[in-house]
């Protein structure tokens, strides 16, 4: 006689996964991985494997030996974090033992000391970076020249962002809308291309991992406000599309912003928090110490996520 | 194409037992008739040990509000008063039968003749559809004479008759459409004088085409028919979603569907109001589909009630395949699983879905990641993770706060789940004791 | 730079006055009077907030006593008679002395097992699977083995045994009910702990007919009434096909033990049979020990 299985209903289940959600994000990542091994050459695919390799190491040693939980390595939420956390340092040499302090501290303190993945307050790539950033503020700042494709030469060479640039004085006069679409300026490795990542975008908004909300409120607010400021003062402040085009917004908007564990739920607090991202990070770029401020922003946003989950409920039926 | 507006998923179909005509089954050696197949009070028994029956004889009487008819599936002898385990095991009074011959009640008209007009007025109607034992065969198993008997002060404006079959798998309301559209459409006809409403509505989606224009054809020759295509997502068949989608109006939280002018009943119920109405046979029988991707062949059948899952697993397809991991009665959303096979069948009994071992099992559960499927799938508006968190906690009173009342239990948050959290198990729960709570507070 | 000094802190100094005012006021003004008493009271209670008083927690226990101002009705059992006369000398009344009580699972795990026809895969909590069926044994009046119970002890006192019955633990076990209240099948009791923690129970609280009961569980309670024949001192009543020991009566002489022909009627703590070294009196509970013996012990 069979044993027959009893549950509630429903009985089926959609093909949906933590896992498979967690994977697409990574395949989203890869158009942008491949544009920072382009443009940053062979220190870029380093870093980003250390990076990778020490996050996964560390959430198995933290499950292992001090929650002894079975291991969710497997579930690429630590890939997420490790190539997040690449992306987000610059692609130099002296990084390859320092984003291992990053993956520590983004696994170890930003993630498991929570409870593990869906328990962190705080985006886990963020956390490791605003540290290093902190802590090594030399190497952090300290950027490759981008020089064509595939460069062999990686000696000293030190380059500067577009925003740090600007916060000293003014752009460098030949950067182009073009290179920065394209990426073919300085920075973070994985934030220079923005065609790249809005490739990676498309997919996770074609795969529903995403929504348009956070994104579009993120970079439409950075675009309306800097666009404001700068018809005021187009002296002293970069035009709207160069804004959006340079530094972290993109990377932040459509991969750290959208991170499902520490953004709002309801629609309405995704534009809720998209917008404060956005406002928030003119503010710290044009008013703050730092010539950047998207990682700050989205981690103040992060902070009261859970209040902006409690204020924005979802439109209830026939209410 | 029209729909509800909010939430809803899509799950896979499986209408494999779609071309599969319906048959008769035939009568076995004894019947068991459970006394409390509806919403509400068991009926009180009528017969006692010893008594011959006809089919069709009333067995068990309604006497209190709650309650509907019982009627013999079957001629015989009564074996005994007794009690007997349902389908999930929980005894509930019967009465059991021996069968003898198959004679029926000379009342009962057995023509295949369709008979069209209907003279009754519209509380005769209401006061023979309790007579009949007839209940709402969607699932709930709602007598229809409270149903239908609207009251004081409300007026129903629209009939909806539910031909959605949203679930996966269920094709039995197909079949009566395509088999028997003519006497549904009396049936809808005669709700519909009952009611007084000038138009009755079919919703049914638009998977299944042959129906539709079937219907749409049938219907014509009808008053105030109207059939109505709906695309395909679940929970369409859900009362409040059919009717957001059918007329546009919104039942609001806590009210029923007369409280906005409408009617809903199921394309299987109208049959039996047919029948019951023009041939005047009792609810003794249900059109069930056995079906299962992996059984050797799919069938729609007429099972007189009482019929054990047993007696139909084994004319059907034999025995259960060796890798049978679950049998439900009903579709897969809503359906429960069913523990005990010896267990007749009763009244809205419209499946019996064999599903395999390895599809059967739910998946290991892990932490929510907070990604709002279940928030976006809720036909409802409401938020499950939240209530999995409030109910883990014993917070009731915030559950209650957050209207967990509203749920419908359709399952689209545990279906659309990520980390497999038993999300809809976990909300009844939360309601169950929200109702406790509300109880003990009185 | 002195004068800047001054005024800081004459500013300061002015604050922190206007404060301290402000704070004086809005302290008299809603002050709450509230009998000391009841913080001594609460300060004797051993602040678990289990609810076993049924009251919302230790401190609403002190509240009910010193509004009371006396002890009927009103028992904290985790606290036991140590307690409970603490109060009383603080209250000035006198207490009753309680019979000290344990929580007992009224379900035999022993032949279970064998008799499984499915496979629970739901939601695990015995509340919600007693809404969805009877429960992997069969039994609609049995143990559901998701340990309800478990989650609702704050002491510790009851685990999930190796056969999926819960298992008491009588030393840590202070009889404040949370597992019988947490149980959707009412399988738990609370029973005095008996002389010598010497107890004799029914262990089973099926009600269907005996034939029936027999289907579910070999070690079912069938109602056949030979224990309420046997007992000396009538503490034995059958009612709905169910059996149950009146413990205010019962005087442990095991008659119905050894009467029992399903082996539903447990006795708890009594030596073992003299072979052997006696086994601790956990493991009594703990593993259904064979429990037909003379009743001479």
């Amino acid at each position: 006689m069979n044993i027959l299985n009893i549950s509630g209903s429903p009985h089926v289940h959609s093909d949906e996964s933590t896992k498979k959600i967690m994977w697409r994000v990574n395949m989203a990542l890869i158009p942008a991985l491949l544009v920072a091994i382009a443009y940053f050459g062979l220190p870029a695919l380093l870093v980003s494997i250390v990076s990778v390799l020490s996050c996964m190491l560390f959430q198995w040693l933290i499950e292992k030996f001090i929650m002894k939980v079975p291991s969710t390595i497997c579930d690429g939420s630590a890939v997420v974090t490790g190539l997040l956390l690449a992306f987000n340092v610059p692609a130099t040499a002296d990084m390859l033992w320092i984003v291992v302090i990053g993956a520590l501290v983004a696994i170890g303190i930003g993630k498991m000391s929570f409870g593990g993945l869906g328990k962190n307050p705080f985006n886990p790539a963020l956390v490791g970076r605003v540290f290093l950033l902190i802590s090594f503020p030399v190497q952090m700042t300290t950027w490759p020249v981008v020089d064509g494709f595939f460069p062999t030469n990686f000696d000293l060479a030190t380059g500067a962002t577009p925003l740090g640039a600007f916060k000293e004085g003014a752009l460098p006069a030949d950067i182009t809308l073009w290179d920065a679409f394209l990426g073919h300026i300085g920075g973070s490795m994985g934030e220079v291309s923005a065609i790249a990542i809005l490739l990676g975008a498309a997919f996770l908004l074609w795969k529903k991992v995403i929504t348009w909300h956070i994104p579009v409120a993120f970079i439409g607010t950075a675009f309306l406000f800097s666009g404001i400021l700068w018809l005021v003062d187009p002296s002293a402040y970069m035009d709207p599309v160069m804004t959006i085009l340079t530094g972290g917004i993109m990377l932040g908007a459509c991969f750290m912003a959208t991170d499902m564990v520490t953004s709002p739920m309801a629609k309405s607090g995704q534009l809720l928090f998209g917008f404060g991202c956005g406002l928030l990070t003119i503010i710290i770029r044009n008013w703050g110490a730092y010539p950047e401020g998207v990682s700050f922003a989205i981690l103040i946003m992060n902070s009261i996520t859970p209040l902006i989950n409690r204020w924005c409920k979802p439109k209830r039926f026939a209410v | 194409m029209k729909t509800f507006k909010m939430g809803g998923v899509h799950p896979e179909e499986n209408k494999i037992s779609n071309d599969a005509a319906i048959e008769v089954m035939p009568v076995g050696k004894q019947m068991v008739v459970l006394m409390n197949q509806h919403l509400g009070a068991p009926a009180t028994p009528v017969v006692q040990k010893g008594d011959k029956v006809k089919v069709g004889q009333l067995i068990g009487e309604a006497q209190t509000f709650m309650c509907a008819n019982v009627h013999s599936p079957v001629s015989g002898t009564v074996l005994k008063v007794d009690s007997c385990k349902d389908a999930f095991g929980i005894s509930k009074p019967a009465v059991y039968i021996n069968v003898e011959g198959d004679e029926w009640m000379e009342s009962i008209d057995r023509t295949p003749d369709i008979k069209r007009e209907c003279t009754l007025e519209p509380k005769e109607i209401v006061a023979k559809l309790k007579e009949m034992g007839i209940v709402g065969l969607g699932g709930a198993t709602f007598p229809a004479h409270i149903k239908y008997n609207i009251p004081e002060g409300k007026k129903a404006e629209y009939l909806i008759i539910n031909a959605a079959e949203c679930e996966p798998y269920l094709t039995s309301d197909y079949r009566v459409m395509i088999e028997h559209a003519e006497e549904c459409c009396i049936g809808i006809s005669i709700l519909r004088k009952a009611l007084g409403v000038p138009n009755a509505y079919i919703g049914i989606e638009s998977n299944k085409p042959q129906a539709i224009a079937h219907m749409t054809e049938v219907a014509r020759q009808f008053e105030g028919i109207i059939v109505e295509p709906l695309k395909v997502k679940y929970p369409q068949g859900a009362e409040k979603q059919l009717i957001n989608a059918v007329t546009g109006r919104k039942v609001p939280s806590g009210k029923l569907p007369i409280d906005v002018g409408c009617v809903v009943s199921n394309m299987g119920t109208t049959f039996a109001v047919y029948e019951a109405i023009q041939k005047n046979k009792p609810l003794i029988e249900n059109i069930l589909t056995v079906t299962g991707k992996k059984l050797p062949s799919q069938h729609n059948y007429i099972v007189r009630i009482g019929t054990t899952y047993n007696e139909i697993i084994n004319h059907s397809i034999g025995h259960l395949p060796e890798t049978t991991g679950k049998v439900i009665s009903g579709g897969t959303m809503m359906g429960k699983a069913v523990v005990n096979l010896d267990a007749p069948t009763v009244k809205g009994n419209s499946s019996v879905l064999v599903m395999d071992e390895a599809e059967s099992r739910r998946g290991a559960e892990s932490n929510c990641i907070r990604c709002g499927k279940c928030m976006n799938a809720c036909p409802m508006g409401l938020e499950p993770y939240l209530f999995s968190a409030l109910v883990k906690n014993g917070r009731t009173e915030e559950a209650k706060a957050h209207n967990i009342l509203d749920c419908i239990e359709c399952g689209c948050c545990f279906f659309s789940c990520p980390a497999n959290k038993p999300l809809t198990d976990e909300i009844r729960l939360g309601k169950n004791r929200v109702r406790a709570m509300m109880a003990a507070k009185k | 730079m002195t004068q800047q000094i001054l005024i800081a802190v004459i500013v300061l100094g002015a604050l922190g006055i206007l404060f301290a005012a402000l704070l004086y006021i809005v302290a008299q003004k809603f002050k709450v009077v509230e009998d000391p008493l009841i913080d001594e009271v609460a300060e004797v209670l051993p602040g678990a907030n289990c609810g076993g008083c049924g009251k919302a927690g230790c401190r609403a226990f002190a509240e009910a006593c010193v509004q009371q101002g006396n002890m009927e009705g009103l028992r904290c059992a985790p606290g036991g008679d140590a307690v409970m006369q603490k109060i009383g000398q603080l209250l000035g009344c006198s207490v009753e002395q309680g019979e000290p009580m344990v929580a007992v699972v009224r379900c035999n795990p022993a032949n279970c097992g064998d008799k499984r026809r499915s496979n629970y895969d739901g939601l695990r909590s015995c509340a919600f699977e007693a809404t969805v069926y009877t429960g992997e044994s069969g039994c609609p009046f049995g143990c559901l083995g998701c340990g309800d119970c478990v989650a609702a002890c704050q002491f510790d006192a009851i685990h999930m045994g190796p056969d999926g019955v819960p298992v008491v633990d009588a030393d840590k076990c202070t009889a404040c009910g949370a597992c019988a209240k947490a149980c959707p099948r009412r399988v738990i009791e609370l029973r005095n702990k008996g002389r010598k923690d010497r107890r004799v129970y029914v262990s089973c609280v099926n009600k269907e007919k005996g034939a029936v009961a027999m289907k579910s569980c070999s070690n079912a309670c069938i109602g056949c009434g030979k224990c309420e024949k046997v007992c000396p001192v009538s503490a034995i009543t059958v009612t709905d096909n169910l059996s149950y020991i009146d413990y205010t009566k019962c005087i442990a002489c095991r008659k119905c033990v050894v009467e029992c022909p399903t082996k539903a009627i447990k006795d708890v703590g009594f030596p073992a049979p003299a072979v052997k070294p006696a086994p601790k009196p956990e493991a009594v509970e703990a593993t259904a020990q064979p429990v037909a013996e003379p009743a001479k012990a």
